[in-house]
């Protein structure tokens, strides 16, 4: 099965959810003439980054009589989209969050689970944390949905590769660092590096998205890719432009790659709890 | 140990902060276009002083703006050196940048000479006010923002006037270190007379930074790269450059002491919101989408 997917490299404009709403609309009819099948938003595609105090006034509820969700549920209906956005849940606790979309419902959503509150961010102080992370199927098979920080931690891929996940959705608003002497950013040659071990350890496809633009000087790199089972890097967009970057993906090289490497087979999941929890008791009783 | 001169040890540290030139290029014109576009403008205004730190930000702002869209403003003192207009105009000639030319003696001197008591740190920090008072009221009539000319090394060691030079919109090489401001304004093509001249804020006849510091700028961004960016102890950053303690904790006591050069005063807090503490919004939060080509 082949799978075609794209990676929206936008600029959200801060605290502008009308804005970007018209921005999304904008990349899903590009998307929808290059016949694409899934289209994949950088995180907080829907605020922007660095929102602040204005988490409040950005954030949406997931109906589909929500002004503006709506007419995201309302664009899925011929590609599927996972964006990025401020969810704020039955009981006003905001969220970092990802949503998957499709034929006009609301297949997933998932909260950030590592809010990054160091050195230049301050994810906590505005934010609630996410609770769990779950794999979950669609028409294309079964993904899993991380939110940059998350994919920092190495916990939540392996989770979501022992849920079933065979695609790791992977987004980002990821502000770049680190100018040295190399061709990128020490922040974006981190991630390529990570997400190119993920795919390769995990047999699995990566497909990553990170927005472009600046707020307040911090610049985000863009470079969007996607990773093969083989762990090789199939495609990248442009770093520092926003574009639409498309690219099929052959679902039949997990076939391949898991015949020649059966790393998932070998898998031990069950001694990795009963380590665990070894550890975590013995730690309790500290 | 002698501060001007860089041992083998100290040009290791030298060459790790050597930088990518093309893509800081890209991303610090793309961070001018983006800051002016934000502020709904197209133009940006620069003072232009004939030494290397501003010809660098002109050299940036022409590549993102466009050289029509840059006006550099010469405002020579008096006793500034000949060949500081000479490296303005090079700079103004190689660009091809508007420019006017607005002498600060007229301006400054009556206050210069109201006070017997005055001295050279109190005219220098006159004379880079008086600049900022002309910049700010081209950036009216032109149209445009004003241009931060400041780099890393002197922003942190507090050799700036506050509200003189540093009072500006956007800073596009204040996270570069004056060894990376050199390395990118040659990958620039800024004039080598420029980029090879002893740094001067030429506020009065015959100084040169390095001279007033006590220290070269090498020694400063070797030391300021370890303590800052590297986040080595004072004990830690002696071992790896072979300058001793006592010289780096006085650049850290230097850095500390003019900390409130680069942050906004206090203000006393009473009620239940306050700007800056709880009242958090970036400064791009403008309402303008920014423009990245």
């Amino acid at each position: 099965m082949r799978v075609n997917i794209g990676l929206a490299q936008m600029y959200p404009k801060l605290g502008d959810v009308q804005a970007n709403l018209d921005s999304h609309l904008q990349f899903i009819e590009q998307a929808k003439a290059k016949d694409v099948d899934l289209l994949i938003f950088p995180e907080l595609s829907m605020t922007g980054y660095q929102i602040q105090d204005l988490v409040p006034e950005v954030a949406l509820t997931t109906h589909s009589t929500h002004p503006i969700f709506g007419q995201l549920m309302a664009a899925s209906e011929d590609v599927d989209l996972m964006v990025g956005f401020v969810h704020e849940d039955a009981r006003n606790r905001f969220y970092i969050a990802s949503a998957y979309l499709s034929r006009g419902k609301v297949l997933h959503i998932h909260h950030k689970l590592y809010l990054p509150t160091y050195g230049m961010f301050d994810e906590s102080r505005f934010l609630a944390q996410g609770n769990s992370v779950r794999a979950f199927d669609t028409r294309l098979g079964r993904v899993g949905m991380l939110i940059c920080e998350d994919f920092w931690h190495m916990s939540p891929p392996y989770i979501l590769w022992m849920d079933g996940a065979d695609m790791l959705l992977m987004h980002s608003a990821s502000p770049g660092r680190g100018l040295d002497s190399e061709n990128e950013l020490s922040g974006t040659r981190w991630v390529e590096r990570v997400n190119r071990a993920y795919g390769g350890v995990f047999t699995t496809y990566i497909a990553h998205v990170n927005r472009v633009g600046y707020e307040d000087g911090k610049v985000f790199a863009g470079g969007g890719f996607i990773i093969d089972p083989d762990g090789e890097m199939i495609v990248r967009g442009d770093y520092f432009k926003e574009q639409l970057v498309t690219h099929e993906v052959d679902l039949n090289q997990l076939h391949r790659t898991r015949a020649r490497l059966p790393v998932l087979r070998d898998e031990r999941p069950g001694l990795m709890r009963r380590e665990l929890g070894r550890i975590l008791d013995e730690r309790l009783k500290d | 140990m002698d501060k001007m001169m860089v041992t083998s040890q100290q040009n290791n540290i030298l060459e790790r902060m050597t930088i990518n030139t093309d893509l800081a290029r890209n991303i610090l014109t793309g961070f001018i276009r983006d800051q002016i576009s934000k502020a709904g403008m197209k133009k940006a205004v620069l003072g232009l002083s004939g030494g290397i730190d501003s010809a660098l930000s002109a050299y940036l702002s022409a590549e993102a703006l466009g050289a029509e869209n840059v006006l550099a403003v010469r405002m020579p003192y008096e006793t500034s050196s000949e060949n500081s207009l000479i490296h303005a105009d090079d700079v103004i000639k190689d660009l091809g940048l508007a420019s006017i030319t607005v002498p600060i003696t007229p301006m400054a001197q009556p206050l210069i000479e109201r006070f017997d008591d005055m001295t050279n740190v109190r005219a220098g920090n006159i004379m880079a006010r008086t600049r900022m008072i002309i910049l700010y009221d081209q950036s009216v009539s032109w149209g445009g923002l004003v241009m931060g000319t400041s780099n890393k090394t002197e922003f942190m060691l507090g050799y700036s006037t506050i509200y003189g030079d540093s009072g500006v919109a956007l800073q596009p090489i204040a996270d570069l270190f004056k060894c990376q401001v050199r390395q990118l304004s040659r990958a620039m093509g800024v004039p080598s007379a420029i980029v090879d001249k002893p740094p001067s804020a030429d506020l009065w006849e015959g100084q040169t930074d390095e001279q007033e510091l006590g220290f070269s700028y090498d020694a400063a961004d070797t030391v300021l790269y370890l303590l800052i960016d590297e986040r080595y102890t004072v004990e830690e950053a002696a071992e790896a450059s072979g300058y001793d303690v006592a010289f780096i904790s006085k650049v850290w006591e230097r850095v500390k002491a003019n900390h409130y050069k680069r942050t906004m005063p206090n203000i006393a807090k009473v009620s239940r919101r306050t700007i800056g503490h709880d009242f958090l919004y970036l400064r791009d939060y403008t309402g303008r989408q920014g423009k990245l080509s």
